[in-house]
């Protein structure tokens, strides 16, 4: 069974001037949903506690709100998680002192929470204290940058600095597409998902490659071909494995985003999100720009010089 | 072409058996189970031992899977983790001396599996439920009670020497200050310094000598630091009864615990954030505490209370409690109560000197703890700290301590008993502060894991029926690559000890996918050789071969992204890259390894007319096949 009889021939780099639009639209639109809404910053990156607490039917959040504030809680988010009848209970660092002050309270806040609401069942409580979560959210955003920088350099060793600067500009452009459906929609950010936009950062690298690997060996073998047509056959001669390995991961994440519970909800998402966003990038992104920056035979033609003179 | 040698099989299949040898335990999975053992360590249960406990949960009509002596105790298997809770908690309140109970999770793997070393994987809390604390030592105490330390003995040291000196103070944070009228003295003074504390750096100015610990001096007491408050904490957990618990060392001066299975976190977080200290003091015997206790205590001694009766302490700590290693209660020749010590350490010298001059004369064990009470200040529930100082025991002097000494002079043995417990449990070295926590229900773990292998199943059998319809016959051999590749995962992970989270199985259910990846990869390469109408086994092999560059540079670019996670990452995103990290590597091995393996077993080396790799290709004219 195949999905295309022949070899395809779909001019993929002809139209990479309105895909150049439609990616940048996307990217401003991210940039200011992210600047106007902000992200749902998970625990891992507030601190404070969060209490998850099930009831045997759904609440209505306006009346657990309610009841909280009489308790004498403040600073406090409901929202549902995962099913309906799930909640989870957010309660920001209530300024009180040193650092022991506010543990403590937290766990008079547990205690508190589930005396308020009758019929809540305790399931799990996270509590940070906010020299923590300060920490992993310098962290995160550290480790982000590690890993463009890391993997950018691999590729200019392995190709060219054309294709590495081409590769960087996608591996920005997917994680910010990400972040902007997540501020959008407000879904909450947590440190899984933060691990799920690294994930998505070295999967889309996967396909980008791909398409590099046959960039490099057309440039070999079309020797009168122009780099669009280059890089337009590499795509094409990619496209079944492209199609293939995306849908069968982006089934696989589905299964997990659909299944897998509120704890991986955000994770599965943004994998989700990444995988399609990854493959549009591999194509039109890192290729265009590639060609773009002016990419032509003679570039790669010195990494495949080295290996003539490598081969025995 | 395209044939193995059999030596090359044999090598496969074996490597194959040893992974399914070791992931075998993990499908068996886990029972939780409660372990009765002896008080005294070392010591064997009996039979006898094992029917008291049988007939006790007969008597209480609690259920059990199994009971059974396992080495030196006796093992409890039950079917739910509620039987599991209710069980201890009946057993400890009922055989509080006699016994000592613990729970933890027992792999239910046969016998003769276990016996090769075989281990079912280990599971993280978010899949197990139990507590996970972060704790931050507070080093700059630590600093503080060392440079308090060596002022008394450099004063000490002087006054042996007969070096006069006309003031030594006490300079926040960590600075010593002492002035000299006599410049003689001063060069004296210096040299002794010099020669005894060499940890300090010792700087002259006119008539005042200032002295700062060095910083590898530094380092290495908060290194000791951070280090005997791990050993403490362990011995703490210990007490609590969770067997598989965890404590380890995160960055310079934090540690993480680990409890599986414990559902009361408020009696966890009791013992582990007691910033608790023991010290040893003498008493002060030349003045009278009744008077101290109407006005102030004279200078150089502290005012406490003994069972209600005044009593004034030295300032001078003798000895801390991080320098016992050891403590079991007993009778002395007299036949009263005592408590027998194994000290060591740093400060054994110091005691030894310092008892040794001072025998006969009564030294007090004061226990200090931070305790927090809940205040009303203007109408809101506050919490205030305070510092409390307790003496536990005061015993005399018989001789110069040092190594192992007695502590004599308790009321009865149950104090006795209570005292060596609480030196045994270990005093902090220094305070200690819960900075982060993290309690999962027992419930939401089973569920957690319940909805991980679901998804595994469900991902995997999409991906199967997928390869299968796509690739045909080559898309099965991709399938029971797959399969291979999960046993590898499990087996891998299971002999490093490697901790599975619930990030972790979307790991393996990432793997799954990324796996298939590679084979697609060499299927499509091979179909275009087809395509270009070469002979199948060139086909094959060019197949297998130009895909190869690509699979390597694409997953090595993913398992940096995992690197880079793994060293941010803290608990379950640790787990995650570990998971994935590996998930990668065995997919290579299986999807490139064994599938050429089973490909060419099944077509190698033969004259095969179409490959059944889901393709048609229209024969060339001419025929060139």
């Amino acid at each position: 069974m195949e999905f295309f009889k022949q070899n395809t021939k779909i001019n993929f780099m002809g139209l990479r001037k309105y895909a150049a639009v439609f990616s940048i639209i996307l990217f401003l639109a991210s940039v200011i949903s992210l600047s106007v809404y902000g992200l749902n910053w998970g625990l891992d990156f507030t601190g404070g506690t969060q209490v998850q607490v099930s009831f045997q039917q759904p609440p209505v959040l306006n009346e657990l709100r309610d009841q909280l504030a009489k308790a004498g809680l403040e600073k406090v988010t409901v929202q549902t998680y995962g099913s309906t009848r799930d909640v989870l209970i957010s309660l920001g660092e209530q300024k009180t002192g040193a650092q022991q002050d506010a543990k403590l309270l937290s766990d008079q806040m547990t205690k508190q929470v589930l005396q308020a609401l009758p019929g809540a069942t305790f399931r799990s409580v996270d509590f940070l204290g906010s020299s923590v979560s300060s920490e992993l959210a310098y962290k995160g955003l550290l480790a982000v940058i590690v890993a463009l920088l890391a993997i950018m350099i691999y590729i200019a060793f392995r190709f060219e600095y054309r294709l590495a600067i081409s590769a960087a500009v996608a591996m920005i452009h997917d994680p910010i597409l990400i972040l902007g459906v997540f501020s959008f929609f407000q879904i909450q950010f947590d440190l899984t998902a933060l691990a799920a936009v690294l994930t998505v950062i070295g999967y889309s690298l996967n396909d980008t490659i791909v398409v590099f690997d046959r960039v490099r060996e057309n440039f070999r073998k079309m020797r009168r071909a122009t780099p669009v047509e280059v890089v337009n056959g590499a795509i094409n001669q990619t496209l079944s494995r492209t199609i293939m390995t995306s849908s069968l991961t982006f089934i696989v994440v589905l299964v997990l985003f659909l299944i897998g519970g509120a704890t991986i909800h955000g994770f599965a998402l943004a994998l989700m999100i990444g995988i399609i966003v990854g493959t549009y990038s591999s194509i039109y992104v890192a290729g265009a720009f590639a060609v773009f920056l002016g990419l032509t035979r003679k570039d790669l033609l010195v990494s495949v010089k080295k290996e003539v003179d490598a081969a025995p | 072409m395209n044939r193995y040698p059999t030596w090359k099989y044999c090598l496969l299949l074996l490597v194959l058996v040893i992974g399914v040898i070791y992931a075998l335990p993990t499908l068996f999975g886990q029972n939780p189970s409660v372990q009765v053992s002896s008080p005294v360590a070392g010591a064997t249960l009996t039979a006898n031992d094992l029917q008291t406990v049988k007939q006790a949960l007969i008597d209480k009509k609690l259920g059990y899977k199994s009971i059974q002596q396992e080495g030196k105790s006796v093992v409890i298997l039950f079917a739910t983790i509620d039987q599991q809770q209710l069980a201890q908690d009946y057993l400890k309140a009922l055989f509080t001396n006699r016994y000592s109970i613990a729970i933890s999770l027992a792999p239910a793997a046969p016998r003769w599996l276990l016996a090769l070393g075989a281990e079912p994987i280990r599971l993280g809390l978010d899949l197990q439920g139990g507590v996970h604390f972060l704790l931050q030592v507070d080093t700059q105490a630590v600093q503080d009670e060392r440079v308090q330390t060596d002022l008394h003995n450099i004063a000490d040291s002087l006054r042996d020497q007969r070096i006069r000196y006309s003031g030594i103070e006490l300079h926040k944070p960590s600075t010593i200050q002492l002035t000299f009228q006599d410049p003689q003295m001063l060069t004296r003074g210096i040299d002794l310094l010099g020669s005894h504390f060499p940890e300090y750096v010792w700087r002259t100015t006119k008539s005042m000598v200032t002295g700062q610990l060095t910083p590898s001096a530094l380092l290495s007491i908060n290194q000791y630091a951070v280090a005997q408050t791990i050993e403490t904490l362990k011995r703490r957990v210990n007490e609590l009864g969770v067997t598989e618990a965890t404590v380890q060392q995160q960055g310079a001066d934090r540690i993480a615990v680990d409890m599986p299975g414990v559902q009361d976190a408020t009696q966890a977080r009791d013992l582990l954030g007691k910033t608790a200290t023991l010290e040893f003091h003498l008493v002060d015997t030349m003045h009278d505490p009744m008077v101290a206790a109407q006005g102030v205590a004279p200078p150089g001694s502290q005012l406490f209370f003994y069972h209600g009766q005044p009593i004034l302490l030295k300032d001078q700590v003798v000895l801390t409690g991080d320098s016992i290693s050891s403590a079991t209660s007993g009778f002395d020749q007299n036949g009263s109560s005592s408590v027998n010590i194994v000290s060591s350490g740093q400060g054994n010298s110091n005691f030894y000197r310092i008892t040794g001059e001072n025998i006969g004369k009564p030294m007090a064990t004061v226990y200090i703890e931070t305790k927090s009470y809940p205040v009303m200040i203007n109408g809101k529930q506050q919490i205030v700290y305070k510092l409390e100082k307790n003496i536990i025991s005061i015993a005399t002097i018989q001789n110069a301590l040092s190594g192992s000494f007695q502590i004599t002079g308790l009321a009865n043995p149950d104090e006795a008993k209570n005292l060596a417990q609480l030196l045994r449990a270990g005093a902090l070295v220094a305070p200690v502060t819960i900075i982060a926590e993290n309690n999962v229900g027992p419930s939401m773990g089973q569920q957690n894991i319940h909805l991980g292998m679901l998804s595994i199943l469900i991902g995997l059998v999409c991906v199967v029926v997928f390869m299968m319809i796509y690739y045909s016959v080559f898309g099965v051999i991709a399938d029971i690559a797959l399969l291979l590749n999960l046993i590898f995962l499990v087996a891998v992970m299971s002999l490093l000890g490697a901790v599975l989270s619930f990030p972790g199985i979307a790991a393996m259910v990432l793997t799954l996918g990324m796996a298939v990846d590679q084979n697609v990869l060499i299927f499509e390469r091979i179909r275009e050789e087809l395509r270009h109408h070469v002979s199948v086994q060139t086909a094959i092999n060019a197949g297998y071969e130009k895909a190869f560059a690509t699979i390597v540079d694409a997953n090595v670019t993913t398992l940096i992204a995992a690197m880079v996670l793994f060293s941010i990452g803290s608990g379950p995103i640790k787990a995650f890259a570990i998971t994935l990290t590996i998930g990668i590597i065995t997919s290579m091995c299986t999807a490139i390894a064994y599938t050429r393996a089973i490909v060419n077993s099944m077509f190698g080396g033969r004259k095969i007319g179409r490959l059944p790799i889901g393709i048609k290709v229209k024969p060339q004219q001419g025929g060139k096949n």
